[in-house]
């Protein structure tokens, strides 16, 4: 670990700024490529895409315990697209949930890093997800709950596309707009790449920003940088701008962000890492660490 | 004739509202069918109608189980099951959520709906999935006393509920075997409603010398096997009864634990076959698809030959 960073690590209850997320995601990602690399099995692509992401959620916005995992008034964040486990282990470890040394037991026998993530094993996971689908209705009933038991905490969503295709998204959506629950927001990570390929080949969902609007939803105005820690932030300007719910936004990300080779393709949606490709890809993800620290 | 299960489980649902303040119910577009709106009306604030989406319903109360609230959904039993089979066991029971299911319309209760309606491979399937309890009460007053039982569990529980008025059984205290007649001669366990066909059918038995023990099991899972095992020590003889498909249903249940556990005995099932059933008015489309005081007569006769 290169000491910009591991300097950062050792506070990691503080809020960080958007140059200091964006080298903390940076750095996950060459945690989660290793890794990934190491265990022969998980998925990149998706993982990359959303790094800045939940980086940002958990070491800006989100109020949370880590000595106190189910903490009543904690927020929530769903990660619907459950393929994405890598990312957010490597987000939980460093933020202090569980060790970092665990990682390396991820798809092991015995070991409390599933496959995809389950809430019942693993400290920090607020849902057990891995079958798309589920994650807005799940959500929903969590800031429901919020109304019910008189409680302020936030419940986030995280969606791919490809999670959108399905029928039970378009259920929550639509019975979002009937409850209004506060403080309840779904995160679309845009990478207009599924698993078997584009968006466009797969299943085209036109205008999503329309649908949602036509939905009932309050929607950002425009789509934010998903993989831009400046324009993650003013996306949650945006979110506490007024108190219309419930809020969708829409982050432009890139599948496989981080590595030229791995960039946008389907084919590196949960593929193995062979040596070959890790040798050409990790020296792509420290460099781009390098250039985020140097700016630190 | 009692009031219909709905009917109490609706009422029931009222009752704990007021003591419970945790409980909130959900339902899919049929609350004045499933009796959940009578809650509706008592606790507004804590009633969501979810529309036509029981897959979406049953993630929403995951979610709430997750943040303290104790859940009941309602919708067609036979929806649930197959509409919401993957929310209930990857959410429900993987994450052990403390969320009940009611299943209304159970069996073939939905008489009139037909095939589409009529649900007989809820309990298969209900079963099938880890953690989850499954339980079917014969008449209205285990309707209530499945709820409370449920309320107090840690995880997911399936009560099947059926439409229509039955009889009323020996009553209990708790949820549970209640043996509704002694006998010496062959054992009748009977799922749900059949028990009170059994019970008609041990009457018939009676007259032709032939002494029926009569078991109504609500309890498929856990499944109660002691009762029924400490009775068939006595008779040697054991006829199933339920009203759902023969294949993973309680007779399967039963027969799984009879063979693990070596008992042997002279057996056999009466539950739906492998087909599809009909429309038609309840009590002569069960006797056309084997449940009736008559065909259990027979069928328990011939057990005794
Ligand atoms: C219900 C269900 N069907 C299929 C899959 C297999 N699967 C895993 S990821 C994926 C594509 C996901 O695409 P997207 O949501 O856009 O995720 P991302 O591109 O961000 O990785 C599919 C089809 C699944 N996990 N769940």
């Amino acid at each position: 670990m290169n000491t910009g960073v591991t300097q950062l690590l050792s506070d990691p209850e503080r809020k960080f700024n958007a140059k200091e997320l964006a080298a903390l995601a940076a750095y996950f990602r060459v945690v989660m490529f290793d890794t990934l690399h190491d265990r022969g099995t998980g998925h990149w692509g998706g993982a990359a895409s959303s790094a800045e992401l939940t980086t940002s959620l958990y070491f800006n916005r989100m109020n949370i315990k880590t000595d106190e995992s189910k903490w009543e008034d904690r927020d929530r964040l769903i990660l619907s697209k459950g393929h994405a486990s890598m990312n957010l282990y490597t987000i939980l470890a460093n933020r202090g949930f569980f060790p970092t040394e665990e990682l390396a037991t991820f798809r092991k026998l015995d070991s409390r890093l599933q496959g995809h993530p389950c809430m019942k094993k693993l400290p920090g996971v607020d849902m057990s997800t891995g079958a798309l689908g589920h994650g807005i209705s799940i959500g929903l009933g969590m800031a429901m709950a919020a109304k019910v038991t008189n409680r302020s905490f936030w419940t986030y969503v995280l969606v791919g596309e490809g999670c959108l295709n399905e029928g039970q998204s378009w259920e929550a959506i639509m019975s979002a707009a009937k409850f209004k629950p506060k403080n309840f927001v779904l995160m679309v990570d845009y990478n207009k790449v599924q698993l078997d390929g584009t968006e466009e080949e797969i299943m085209p969902l036109g205008s999503l920003s329309d649908k949602l609007k036509s939905f009932g939803w309050n929607v950002c105005p425009h789509a934010y940088d998903g993989n831009n820690t400046e324009d993650v932030l003013s996306s949650y300007d945006w979110m506490d701008q007024d108190d219309v719910w419930p809020k969708a936004v829409i982050y432009d990300t890139i599948k496989g962000k981080g590595i030229s080779f791995t960039e946008g393709k389907s084919s590196w949606h949960g593929a193995v890492i062979d040596d070959d490709s890790y040798a050409k890809g990790i020296v792509e993800l420290k460099k781009d660490l390098q250039n985020k620290e140097a700016v630190l | 004739m009692s009031v219909a299960m709905r009917e109490a489980f609706g009422k029931k649902l009222v009752e704990l509202g007021a003591t419970c303040p945790e409980l909130v119910v959900l339902d899919a577009d049929v609350s004045s069918s499933t009796k959940s709106g009578l809650f509706g009306n008592a606790y507004p604030d804590r009633f969501f109608n979810i529309g036509v989406a029981e897959a979406n319903m049953v993630d929403i109360a995951a979610g709430m189980a997750t943040a303290g609230l104790r859940p009941v959904v309602n919708a067609f039993s036979i929806f649930l099951a197959l509409k919401a089979t993957d929310q209930i066991r990857n959410t429900l029971c993987y994450n052990n959520l403390p969320v009940v299911i009611a299943g209304a319309y159970g069996g073939l209760s939905d008489s009139f709906d037909g095939a589409s309606h009529q649900s007989i491979c809820d309990i298969a399937i209900m079963r099938a999935m880890p953690n989850m309890q499954v339980i079917v009460p014969s008449d209205a007053r285990q309707a209530e006393l499945a709820l409370e039982y449920a309320l107090k569990q840690d995880g997911p529980v399936f009560i099947r509920l059926n439409r229509n008025p039955m009889p009323d059984l020996p009553a209990s205290d708790e949820i549970g075997t209640v043996v509704c007649s002694e006998g010496s001669d062959v054992t009748i366990a009977a799922n749900g409603i059949t028990a009170s066909f059994a019970n008609e059918a041990a009457a018939l038995l009676a007259k032709e010398g032939i002494k029926a023990e009569v078991l109504s099991v609500p309890m498929v899972k856990p499944l109660d096997v002691e009762s029924i095992k400490k009775s068939v020590a006595k008779t040697g003889k054991l006829l199933c009864v339920e009203e759902h498909a023969l294949m993973g249903g309680f007779s399967s249940a039963v027969s799984e634990a009879f063979m693990k556990q070596g008992i042997c005995c002279i057996f056999d099932a009466i539950g739906i076959e492998d087909r599809f059933t009909e429309s038609g008015p309840y009590e002569p489309l069960l006797a056309k698809y084997g449940i009736s005081a008559e065909n259990i007569a027979n069928r328990a006769k011939a057990l005794c030959k």
